[in-house]
């Protein structure tokens, strides 16, 4: 038993880190730096503990925890974009008197609750996990607590999560009594077709993990606690829940619901094109930047469910991509919010771009190649996302779902083209302040390269996840 | 007199829980009641637990239920605390104040 411990390795140093920074940020004054700098830090030795350990398949504790190459893949990505994320947001943070020490520590404890859930094999491991990561987002969506908007989206984002996993928790329950198991493989053997009440526990945890991503009818929450939420904190909502949420769409297929996927299937084909269609469309009016990204990134988790929806490991695969390079593409636009200064404050509306262009060539470039990248223009990274996705569905035969993917593609380059016309063909000239935000440009710089040479190399990303499925 | 069954239990679970849904979904006066609401519905959820617990003769459930009771706790915590600090902020939790932002 004790042998198999470095399986948990990343976990339990992940919580002793955690334990230790929180010690040293209640017993230092003032240690929001070292803090943060020590959270960066653990971030990227955990990375380093995972890349270091093997990717074949164990399974401990009662085969409740599984490592494999899938939950290593989504740790990952998980822990590189919380480092960008974090990176990036700093002098904003610090700006916007959000500096307390909690704020990287409760960052770090999501992550662990995300951790637990992508290699759960047992429905109460994944339902702590979930749990413990929804907690922690609770507090950070209220984290500027002076502030009336921070508190609300706080309060909206804790009723209506809550809810759900109490929806999340009676569909285990009710899984639990029709399978006489909580293993995820004991309750793959038990299910089929004709067991009504298991069929009705999977129609409740897909509302709960659709509400985690954000999908349409569940994403009454997003625009509001985006906008609410202070920015920093919107681009770690907009970014690594979204991946810990998708890997446990994927999971609960694969595994659970491998035996009744035409049932699940169809409740996601569903979801999928609704938030396809609702994120095209009512992003439309918006006027606020964080509020159009909150609908574009319904709209983006409708294509990566489209993927999911088809069923076959050819859909997941472009699923796993499709997040991979929509995480590149928030990033980079996040970290041009935190460039937009202006009197002292930072601007989130649309109409603080306009002409920007004339003073700020390189700002105004890397947000055109950001937008044009998620409206899927060539040869940019998101392009490759959407070919991928699309031919996964066509491949499968699911031509509506393809028609509509287009359709709504079209739609919804509507807006960002919007955008980019206020960007570059305004008349007014707007200066912005000087940001001394070395870390955002970094991150800009990195997304915008990504994005450009994207399409050189697509084998490299393909290949990764490609092996992630192997056997 | 009837043989109290599984299927009394489910019921039984099952109508704490909508009552719990109901109760979010048409309370519009106090943000605390939504609180309740959502102890209801996880006591419901294990209200279910124990009894196919006890009915399939498997400990498992029971101790899933002691779990789900140590994340209500918390979750009540930090609920409590962010509507202390909206009241803060707004002086009022009355569910049809909170409209601050709209779109």
């Amino acid at each position: 038993m004790i042998n198999n411990l470095d399986i948990l390795f990343p976990e339990i140093f992940l919580s002793l880190s955690i334990f230790t920074i929180l010690m040293l940020g209640v017993f230092i004054k003032r240690s929001f730096n070292i803090v943060f700098n020590f959270t960066s830090l653990i971030l990227i030795l955990t990375i380093a503990i995972i890349l270091n350990n093997p990717n074949n398949e164990e399974k401990i504790f009662l085969d409740s925890y599984i490592r494999d190459g899938f939950s290593n893949y989504f740790k990952i990505l998980i822990l590189i974009s919380s480092l960008f994320v974090l990176n990036s947001s700093k002098s904003f943070i610090v700006e916007n008197k959000l500096d307390k020490f909690e704020y990287p520590i409760i960052i770090l404890l999501s992550i662990l609750g995300m951790f637990f859930m992508v290699s759960s094999n047992d429905l109460i491991l994944f339902y702590l996990g979930l749990e413990l990561q929804s907690l922690s987002l609770y507090i950070l969506a209220s984290i500027d607590r002076d502030n009336l908007r921070s508190s609300e989206s706080g309060i909206k984002y804790f009723v209506l999560s809550a809810l759900s996993s109490g929806l999340l928790l009676y569909g285990c329950s009710l899984l639990y009594g029709f399978t006489g198991s909580t293993n995820f493989d004991l309750i793959a053997n038990e299910l089929n077709k004709e067991n009504i009440g298991a069929l009705f526990a999977m129609v409740f945890i897909l509302v709960g993990l659709a509400f985690k991503v954000s999908a349409v009818p569940f994403h009454m929450w997003t625009p509001d606690v985006y906008e609410g939420a202070p920015t920093s904190i919107t681009n770690y909502f907009a970014v690594v829940p979204k991946v810990a949420g998708l890997a446990l769409l994927i999971k609960f297929m694969l595994v659970p619901f491998s035996n009744i996927l035409l049932e699940w299937q169809t409740i996601l084909i569903f979801i999928s094109i609704a938030s396809m269609i609702l994120g095209a469309v009512a992003a439309i009016v918006q006027k606020n930047i964080k509020r159009l990204l909150a609908y574009s990134s319904i709209g983006h988790i409708g294509y990566a469910l489209a993927g999911v929806a088809t069923g076959e490991v050819s859909g997941y695969e472009s699923s796993i991509i499709y997040i991979s390079i929509y995480v590149i593409m928030n990033i980079g636009a996040f970290s041009c919010l935190y460039l937009l200064k202006k009197d002292g404050q930072y601007k989130e509306n649309i109409s603080d771009l306009s002409g920007i262009s004339k003073k700020h060539p390189l700002l105004s470039i890397s947000f055109l190649i950001i937008l044009f990248s998620m409206a899927g223009v060539p040869p940019l990274g998101g392009f490759f996302a959407k070919f991928y996705i699309f031919t996964a569905v066509i491949e499968k035969e699911m031509y509506f779902l393809a028609i509509t993917g287009l359709l709504t593609t079209v739609i919804s380059a509507f807006y960002y083209l919007k955008i980019i016309k206020t960007i570059y063909f305004e008349d007014s000239a707007i200066t912005l302040e000087k940001v001394k935000n070395k870390s955002a440009q970094v991150s800009i710089f990195l997304s915008c390269s990504i994005l450009l040479t994207f399409f050189l190399y697509p084998s490299i990303l393909n290949n990764v996840v490609n092996s992630l499925f192997a056997n | 007199m009837i043989e109290i069954g599984l299927g009394h239990y489910l019921s039984l679970g099952a109508i704490i829980f909508f009552l719990g849904i109901l109760g979010i979904f048409l309370n519009r006066k106090n943000v605390i009641v939504i609180l309740m609401s959502i102890e209801l519905i996880l006591l419901a959820v294990n209200i279910n637990l124990i009894s196919f617990s006890i009915f399939s003769g498997d400990i498992v459930g029971q101790i899933f239920t002691m779990l789900i009771l140590t994340v209500a706790a918390a979750e009540a915590a930090i609920g409590l605390a962010i509507i202390l600090i909206y009241y803060r902020n707004k002086g009022s939790i009355r569910v049809e104040d909170i409209h601050g932002m709209k779109g």
